[in-house]
């Protein structure tokens, strides 16, 4: 275990040496202190190295990783595992706006609520939220799993290509184009798995799956209404 | 009728009205047609104030010239001194914009990418991704941040030369974009994680940012993840080009990249390029006079784009401020867009050499903005990246010679003093005296 003090150290030479870090490094334990909601923590990595971050983040923390295990003990601001490939970011808190947007695959786990735009635009990651997310989240979501084991805010999978939803609780509204899907024996094994990968414990066959009804597939001005 | 002319009356000639003109009514037909607005690729065609309204003053009794051939005139232009580690250096101001690799064939990439190069200058990526064709064929390639983050990735950040932030371009200023299904390849939708053959919406905004002081955190990021090493540039559509400069170097750019409505796109809306944004000409003092304001001209450096064709419009750029400028369009009919010798093919399409824009859907008989490989295969990459190493080599020339005319030993020794205008309108959008007054209009004077 290697502890860096971003208040003494620094938030550069935080960076530098998480991502100088390479797949064979012996150092397989970071320990970050006094955080104090600096921004961009821990951005950028690609080794298969546990970073624990003692307190809250501000804006993109874990944005972009690859490999890395990155576990927030606090909340996340906006942005949280942002375009993430790999790896995994779990959030013990909250987490603010955006969180995991453009990922484009690895797992994001969030232990309290998300706020708005949870999965905006996600490429293929995998969000587990324990708690509640806000409005438009999963927002021209392209590919990937966003799991929510309470209740959706409005306008959920607006816009929505091919990202999968699974909500237990319940969704104020859908957005454009957002349906609800039969949930089939494969669904549920793969929800099952989502929720193990994320160390929840909560029944699959509890939830609603919501997905694309691929109507505005192709511009038609005769839904010209629903842009 | 009974008391119709009689046929020696004489009769009014039938006069076309300039409001309801051909073109005009046309679209009105054509609306009623089909209820859905045009989708064009290009810029602002229309008629608008432009640098051909400015000329330059030359040597003359007061000014001495350069000699041409002889005296040195330095072209190299550095981008991305202000926090950068590794700035950019280019052997001429003329840069190649972003352009996508879905709008353009991979053939185009690479031709643009050989182009650039021998050129001594750089190429940008695009709403798509970064292709192994640009990336190996540029020597200098720039990395568009745009917000639909397709393809967007750690790796080529830190394999590009420099990052472009795009906030908007000048043909759709608060605009997104849109793909359409029959370009919308198996490698293409690969590389934007989307099925094929679905139309590709590109968003407006970025999906992690909203305003100027998150985007300087957005810009801490990925310094962050590059070690501080590439040059930011943001890229904003010609709008408010004084507050958006101001504020782009608030926000940490390196480089600030202002581009006009005559700036192409692959595809928006017609309504959107004729109607949305300001003209080139009209953006470049009120950015230059907001770098000067913070104390930042020539530490940011200012990229122009947005209808720039030739040597002179290089050298009127860089006299008005701009520490380079960038090209779109003009390279790809450098390449053989547009190009006659297509003209039957084009009038196939119900259109004519010099006037297709429907680069949308994907049918280019030049093979330049199409993914159907046959048409692809019409362009040579090395011949077109000849081609255009040509072109820019001819107006690097052109603007040393206007620049040495004007007793410049580097073309960035340009200034507003060695212009004078040709129209009021030219005049007071440069901020430069109409031609053989001391007027500059909005002065106060």
């Amino acid at each position: 275990m290697t502890t860096i003090d971003i208040t003494e150290q620094g938030l550069r030479y935080l960076n530098e040496t998480l991502q100088q870090q390479s797949a064979g490094t012996n150092q397989k334990e970071w320990d970050i202190i006094n955080p104090r909601g600096s921004h961009a923590i821990a951005v950028g990595l690609d080794a298969p190295i546990q970073v624990t971050v003692n307190g809250s983040t501000g804006y993109y923390c874990g944005g972009m990783n690859k490999q890395a295990s990155i576990t927030i003990k606090g909340s996340a601001g906006p942005g949280v595992a942002e375009n993430m490939s790999s790896g995994m970011v779990v959030v013990e808190g909250d987490a603010s706006q955006y969180a995991g947007a453009t990922g484009r695959g690895g797992t994001l786990v969030i232990r309290g609520n998300a706020a708005s735009r949870c999965g905006i635009s996600m490429k293929g990651i995998d969000i587990i939220v324990a708690g509640n997310i806000g409005h438009m989240s999963a927002f021209m979501a392209q590919k990937g799993n966003l799991v929510v084991l309470g209740d959706a805010g409005e306008a959920l999978g607006d816009s929505l290509y091919e990202a999968r939803l699974f909500v237990r609780g319940s969704v104020k509204s859908l957005g454009a184009d957002c349906i609800e899907k039969d949930m089939t024996e494969a669904h549920i094994k793969q929800l099952a798995e989502l929720l193990e990968r994320a160390d929840m414990d909560a029944d699959p066959a509890q939830f609603r799956r919501y997905g694309s009804a691929r109507q505005l597939y192709h511009f038609d001005v005769d839904n010209v209404s629903a842009y | 009728m009974t008391d119709a002319k009689k046929p020696d009356t004489p009769r009014t000639e039938p006069v076309q009205s300039a409001t309801f003109t051909k073109s005009v009514n046309a679209e009105i037909r054509r609306a009623a047609d089909t209820g859905i607005y045009d989708i064009r690729g290009g810029g602002a065609k229309r008629s608008v104030p432009h640098f051909d309204d400015l000329l330059f003053l030359g040597a003359s009794i007061s000014r001495y010239p350069l000699e041409g051939y002889r005296e040195k005139c330095a072209t190299n232009v550095t981008l991305g001194t202000r926090f950068a580690k590794k700035p950019i250096e280019l052997d001429i101001p003329i840069t190649i914009a972003g352009m996508s690799f879905g709008a353009l064939s991979g053939a185009a990439k690479e031709g643009l990418g050989r182009g650039a190069t021998a050129a001594g200058t750089s190429t940008t990526t695009g709403d798509g991704g970064m292709t192994e064709e640009e990336r190996g064929h540029s020597k200098m390639l720039v990395y568009q941040y745009l917000p639909s983050r397709y393809g967007m990735n750690p790796d080529d950040l830190r394999r590009c030369d420099a990052i472009e932030v795009v906030v908007g371009q000048g043909a759709k200023p608060g605009g997104g974009g849109m793909l359409l299904g029959q370009k919308i390849s198996d490698r293409v939708a690969d590389m934007r994680d989307l099925p094929a053959g679905i139309d590709q919406r590109s968003a407006c905004r970025h999906p992690d940012w909203t305003g100027p002081d998150d985007l300087e955190i957005k810009i801490l990021e990925l310094r962050e993840i590059t070690g501080w090493e590439k040059p930011i540039y943001i890229k904003v559509g010609g709008a408010r080009p004084y507050f958006d400069t101001a504020l782009a170097v608030k926000a940490g750019a390196d480089v600030v990249v202002l581009d006009g409505m005559q700036g192409g796109t692959a595809a928006t809306q017609d309504v959107f390029i004729e109607h949305v944004g300001i003209p080139t000409l009209a953006c470049i003092r009120p950015a230059v006079q907001a770098l000067q304001d913070l104390g930042m001209h020539r530490k940011v450096q200012l990229i122009v784009s947005g209808g720039i064709r030739n040597g002179a419009d290089v050298a009127k750029a860089l006299a008005l401020g701009a520490d380079a400028v960038s090209i779109g369009t003009a390279a790809l009919i450098a390449m053989g867009d547009n190009d006659p010798k297509w003209e039957d093919e084009y009038q196939k399409l119900g259109t004519t050499a010099g006037a297709y824009d429907d680069w949308h859907e994907g049918r280019d008989p030049a093979g330049i903005t199409t993914q159907d490989p046959e048409l692809a295969a019409r362009l040579d990459p090395i011949q077109a990246g000849k081609r255009l190493a040509n072109y820019l080599k001819v107006m690097t020339l052109e603007a040393q010679t206007i620049a040495r005319a004007c007793g410049k030993s580097h073309v960035h020794n340009l200034e507003p003093e060695d212009l004078c205008a040709l129209t009021i309108e030219a005049a007071a959008m440069a901020r430069v005296p109409l031609a053989g007054t001391e007027w500059i209009p909005g002065k106060g004077i």
